[in-house]
């Protein structure tokens, strides 16, 4: 457990040792601002709600996610650090775990500096706060998603673009399999059930569910079997290709 | 005897390529065993075998009695290891990457004060400790992996070319501080400085090919160099050569250029009295008479197969570090 925590703090440490941190909160302010405001038409729909600031972050998890978990175990390898830590006494799954959580709450960070967002729509009407919790709970949990493939894709490469560009491709079949476009083509001839199957594994379909302000248990379990997952398949490769 | 490192029947294959081919010793308390050998003969991966973090194809690995492959954690924790080139985390700076070290081996506030103390001090970080280490010099970088190694006062130390990159006075200094250390600990270290064996080790091997090829005190091994109890004579007297074969124990005589010849004994036996002798005896007048001193460079050559080991030039001593 110390091993994990000291994991944990020297990784959330290292992002604040160079410039990625804040170029990343500025970027995710940013476009959760532009994305908001003017694709969401956060104004012009005259609701006080946050739907259009929450429904962009699919897409904007699934560039700015991989771009943080690249480097987590690619940089390692590349550097040659991996050796170092990796002979220390502590177990992967805790240098596995810290990292990630590390990551995730760098990402919280982020999230949370947009808390004017809420604040501007508490002054402009009376927004339904239990909607907007379990929305940013939703999102987290989807970032949490997001993250867990990235590093588990990071863990097999020593290139980190190679990482991202693997780990965008990945996340966005996970994205995309609950949206129309998708769902569309299996309809026409697909039972209902692969449909449902299908949409199932989606981060859009329990992310829009629980975003709708309903936290249902079955939502909760998809996002955290599918990090526990995605971790434990990153210790097994971390493990088996740690020489390499 | 208690044995700090066991290590048995160590393989390693890469695809068909054999780096470690049935490596075995034991390293007990108090040694400090130098890993000798060719680039490419298999040291690193040894070292990476003993310190867990390659896991060998066959063969096992024992430190401080715990098996590391079986429990790895509590044979890490007794273990400092600098790895090849060490690598560290280049946006920390020292004294932040010694703390995580120390977070990760769990030692104790009192330990860690009285332990960074001791490391900051002996390996001399004191004027980089916040400074990012990617901005060190090699040798600092060098110091930074050695003073993660040794931070937690481990039985057993691994050390991967410990001195590389390091100029002569942090060299000695390395050197003196692994010998201050050695009577409490077991320590490995992989070097290609030949002389650094005769500095500080009690035990030499020598690796080629994946296998252990020498082995020994640095003393025994250096017998084994041709030139060991050789004689340097100068001489321009006429018939010299002729005269010193004639010599009961000598095997070979060989004129390296104008009236310098050099004798080797049979079987290793000390000649020198007998060459004196016939100095004496026939009168000749000599500008020098001396035994060689074999170094281990020698044995390296000779046994790696690099060279002969006759030709080496006569100027020893400008170079001393050797063709490894």
């Amino acid at each position: 457990m110390s091993a994990t925590w000291a994991v944990f703090r020297r990784e959330l440490k290292g992002y604040f040792n160079t410039p990625l941190a804040y170029i990343f909160i500025v970027i995710f302010l940013f476009l959760t601002g532009i994305f908001a405001f003017y694709m969401g038409s956060f104004f012009l729909r005259g609701q006080a709600d946050l739907k259009p600031f929450f429904n962009f972050h699919p897409w904007l998890y699934l560039f700015l996610v991989p771009a943080i978990a690249m480097r987590l175990w690619a940089e390692e390898r590349k550097s040659g650090s991996i050796e170092l830590l990796l002979t220390l006494p502590l177990s992967v799954w805790s240098a596995v775990v810290g990292k990630f959580l590390a990551a995730w709450v760098f990402i919280g960070i982020a999230l949370s500096l947009t808390f004017p967002m809420w604040l501007t729509v508490s002054y402009l009407g009376q927004p339904d706060h239990g909607v907007i919790i379990a929305s940013y709970l939703g999102s987290m949990l989807m970032a949490g998603g997001y993250l867990a493939i990235g590093a588990c894709i990071s863990a097999a490469t020593k290139n980190q673009v190679i990482a991202f560009v693997i780990s965008v491709v990945v996340c966005f079949l996970f994205t995309v399999s609950g949206a129309p476009i998708v769902l569309d083509f299996f309809a026409v001839w697909a039972p209902q059930a692969l449909l449902d199957a299908v949409a199932s594994f989606s981060f859009l379909t329990h992310f829009n569910a629980i975003q709708n302000g309903v936290i249902d248990l079955r939502d909760l379990i998809y996002f955290i079997s599918l990090i526990l997952f995605w971790l434990f398949a990153n210790l097994i490769i971390v493990d088996l290709k740690k020489a390499n | 005897m208690d044995w700090m490192i066991e290590v048995e029947g160590l393989v390693k294959t890469f695809g068909h390529l054999t780096a470690v081919n049935g490596v075995s010793f034991n390293v007990p308390k108090g040694e400090v065993l130098g890993f000798l050998g060719p680039n490419g003969a298999g040291k690193s991966t040894t070292m990476k075998m003993i310190t867990g973090f390659m896991t060998p194809t066959a063969g096992s690995v024992r430190v401080a009695g715990y098996d590391v492959d079986d429990q790895p954690i509590a044979a890490k924790a007794r273990i400092g290891y600098l790895p090849e080139g060490a690598p560290a985390y280049p946006d920390m700076t020292p004294i932040s990457f010694l703390n995580f070290v120390a977070d990760v081996r769990g030692l104790d506030t009192a330990t860690r004060r009285r332990r960074l103390d001791y490391v900051i001090a002996n390996v001399h970080l004191e004027a980089v400790l916040e400074q990012p280490i990617e901005t060190l010099s090699k040798g600092f970088k060098r110091r930074v992996g050695l003073a993660q190694a040794i931070l937690h006062d481990p039985p057993v130390l691994i050390l991967d070319e410990p001195t590389d990159g390091l100029d002569p006075n942090q060299k000695h200094e390395v050197r003196s501080l692994i010998a201050d250390m050695a009577k409490e600990k077991a320590i490995i270290i992989s070097t290609h400085i030949l002389e650094e064996v005769d500095a500080v080790c009690t035990r030499a091997m020598i690796i080629a090919e994946g296998g252990i090829v020498a082995d020994g005190t640095p003393a025994e091994l250096e017998r084994q160099s041709p030139f060991h109890n050789a004689v340097l004579i100068d001489c321009q007297d006429d018939g010299v050569a002729e005269a010193l074969f004639a010599l009961a124990n000598v095997s070979q005589v060989e004129e390296i250029q104008g009236g310098r010849y050099r004798a080797y004994p049979k079987h290793g036996e000390t000649i020198v009295a007998e060459v004196a002798d016939l100095v004496k005896q026939r009168n000749w007048s000599t500008s020098r008479l001396s035994v060689e001193s074999p170094r281990l460079d020698d044995v390296f050559r000779k046994i790696t197969g690099v060279g002969t080991g006759t030709d080496r030039s006569e100027n020893r001593g400008e170079n001393p570090e050797g063709a490894a």
